[in-house]
């Protein structure tokens, strides 16, 4: 693919052609028209949105949206649910660096030529390519409280307090939704770290061999300093996903217990789809604090990985 | 930590085998611990779907229920003819075939001037492709699913696989494969007075057939798999609902009978299990050229 990259498309014809120019457009309008549609237009008017009153009674009326500032900001800092639900939003952060060296120690553990390689691969693999409503009915007959996870920790002697229902307590929820981000991701970044350790010179693991490094110093020294493009993009797409976190949520706890697991994109759907509320006005500006959080912390990532290499990859 | 690692110049080379040996012993040790992790919910689910429940036996019932005595495929029947699961597997089928193909049209057919063709235009095109890589969508699906009211498709199989079939990644995995087609073929079949249609079909797909599937198997698996979206646009229609939405239904229902579940969630699966184990190297190579 590669090399097919750097091969350029060979002007056939570099003048103008009419013909060619016609011909293009027509190629790419069904996508054009898609992408313009349900892309770019919701973006322009979910932010419009934003800052309008529209659903409820005016959508059942059908009345149009009606401008109203930043009245729904004023209402969203104002709400206790939305603030426990960024929160957590932000809290869910924590999976990333978590997720990242795990995916990348998993990866450094399957990249050698021996027996059954490719098999631990491919099963590590599964999870990713497991629907969110199946991984929801297995994971929560293993959160269950007479469920595999206690049967296992109650069998080690690691539970003094008894049995624990998992996804039912305000202070365990949390964390065993984030497990589960954590089974469905670990396969997909290994993946993505195991092209990047191919780039890794060979010679360079075997001298540090040869000086008496250990294993644990050569991930540290030499496997994370040589991959941090990868590692910074992996960050990147892992901090987006866990900042948008739903479906998890959705499918394993609606939120509960105690808005413990309550997630900002949990609001927005929340506002906009359960219940009676059909409040798509504050759904879409609860939504654009989202994205502003979201390209913030991009931004830092980058920030921070061109800082902390020093020559800034 | 260091001291204890550090070679004693001069060893002798039996200990250095010996270290290696455990090192070996170690990689395996963590690699099945991690497998354990991975796979053990489905075995779990295949245990208790292969259960015969008419020994009485409780899922939670350990390590029994890991080694069911009594097998059985009745509880896949079971619950395929009380929970008309037939329906929603021809939803599943329904949903991600249209959405298979759609993709690959469009895909393909926004690809082929990109890679070809010059025109004015063509970089702010590119520019807007690349956009919809790093736009923010916390939005999007509630401004989608106004707009599929507005055109009448919500609620039905076309209003969840329309909003889907464009995307950067197919587009720009065709692209690539466009440029990897020789030239000097794409002029002799010009010569020979072949119409760009013809010879996006004679020629470039044909010898783009690895990237075609790679995008199929792709959005297949995906599409599959999607849970939300489907969720929202059928909210309204159960009675369409994919697989993925159903099963969770269908734990609300049978919330008593976990092998009836169970043998649901695996006709789910199955498909892509097998999908994926048949095309493991597309997803094995790590969508490569999409990142870079």
């Amino acid at each position: 693919m590669t090399r097919a990259q750097r091969r350029r498309p060979a002007p056939a014809r570099s003048a103008f052609s009419w013909r060619d120019t016609l011909l293009s457009y027509a190629f790419l309008a069904p996508a054009l028209i898609l992408l313009t549609l349900f892309t770019f237009y919701p973006l322009a008017y979910g932010s419009y949105l934003g800052f309008t009153e529209y659903g409820g009674a005016r959508f059942g009326q059908g009345l149009p949206p009606k401008w109203i500032g930043l009245d729904n900001f004023r209402t969203l800092f104002a709400d206790p649910l939305f603030l426990t639900s960024l929160g957590n939003s932000v809290k869910y952060l924590i999976v990333v660096p978590v997720l990242q060296l795990a995916s990348l120690a998993v990866a450094v553990l399957v990249n050698k030529n021996l027996p059954a390689m490719p098999f631990f691969r491919a099963a590590y693999y599964v999870p990713v390519v497991t629907s969110i409503s199946l991984a929801a009915v297995m994971w929560e007959w293993v959160y269950n409280k007479d469920g595999t996870l206690n049967w296992v920790l109650g069998a080690l002697h690691l539970l003094p307090g008894g049995a624990v229902g998992w996804l039912n307590s305000e202070y365990t929820a949390f964390w065993a939704v984030m497990l589960v981000t954590f089974w469905r991701g670990f396969g997909y970044y290994m993946v993505l770290y195991l092209a990047g350790l191919q780039g890794i010179p060979e010679e360079l693991e075997e001298a540090a061999v040869l000086d008496g490094a250990s294993a644990w110093q050569r991930f540290w020294k030499i496997t994370v300093p040589m991959m941090k493009p990868t590692i910074l993009l992996c960050s990147l797409l892992s901090t987006i996903a866990a900042l948008r976190v739903l479906e998890e949520v959705l499918v394993l706890t609606n939120g509960g217990p105690l808005n413990s697991t309550y997630t900002a994109l949990m609001y927005v759907y929340s506002k906009a789809f359960q219940g009676f509320n059909f409040d798509y006005g504050l759904a879409s500006a609860a939504g654009l604090v989202v994205a502003v959080v979201a390209l913030a912390l991009s931004v830092a990532n980058f920030r921070l990985f061109r800082d902390s290499s020093g020559e800034g990859t | 930590m260091s001291a204890v690692t550090r070679p004693i110049p001069l060893t002798v080379p039996r200990r250095k085998s010996n270290r290696k040996a455990l090192r070996l012993v170690l990689r395996y040790v963590l690699l099945t611990l991690v497998l354990i992790f991975a796979v053990f919910p489905f075995v779990w689910t295949l245990a208790i779907a292969i259960t015969d429940k008419r020994a009485g036996t409780s899922i939670y019932d350990f390590p029994a229920s890991l080694f069911p005595k009594a097998v059985t495929l009745n509880n896949f029947l079971e619950v395929y003819r009380t929970f008309e699961l037939g329906k929603y597997v021809w939803n599943s089928i329904s949903i991600t075939v249209l959405t298979v193909i759609g993709t690959l049209v469009v895909s393909a057919l926004a690809a082929y001037p990109l890679a070809r063709f010059r025109f004015p235009g063509r970089n702010i095109i590119f520019a807007i492709i690349v956009a919809t890589l790093v736009l923010p969508g916390e939005t999007t699906f509630i401004v989608n699913t106004l707009t599929l009211k507005k055109l009448g498709l919500l609620g039905t199989h076309l209003g969840v696989v329309i909003p889907t079939i464009a995307g950067a990644f197919g587009i720009f995995l065709m692209r690539q494969a466009f440029l990897g087609v020789p030239t000097a073929l794409l002029e002799a079949a010009r010569l020979d007075g072949a119409g760009e249609m013809t010879i996006l079909t004679r020629i470039m797909l044909p010898l783009t057939k690895p990237s075609l599937a790679a995008l199929g198997i792709f959005t297949l698996v995906g599409t599959w798999n999607a849970y939300f979206w489907p969720m929202l646009v059928l909210s309204a229609a159960p009675d369409k609902a994919p697989l993925s939405v159903a099963v969770l239904r269908l734990k609300g229902q049978f919330n008593y009978d976990p092998f009836n579940i169970a043998a649901g969630s695996l006709i789910m699966m199955l498909p892509v299990l097998l999908v994926f184990l048949a095309a493991q190297r597309y997803f094995m190579k790590g969508m490569e050229g999409a990142v870079k």
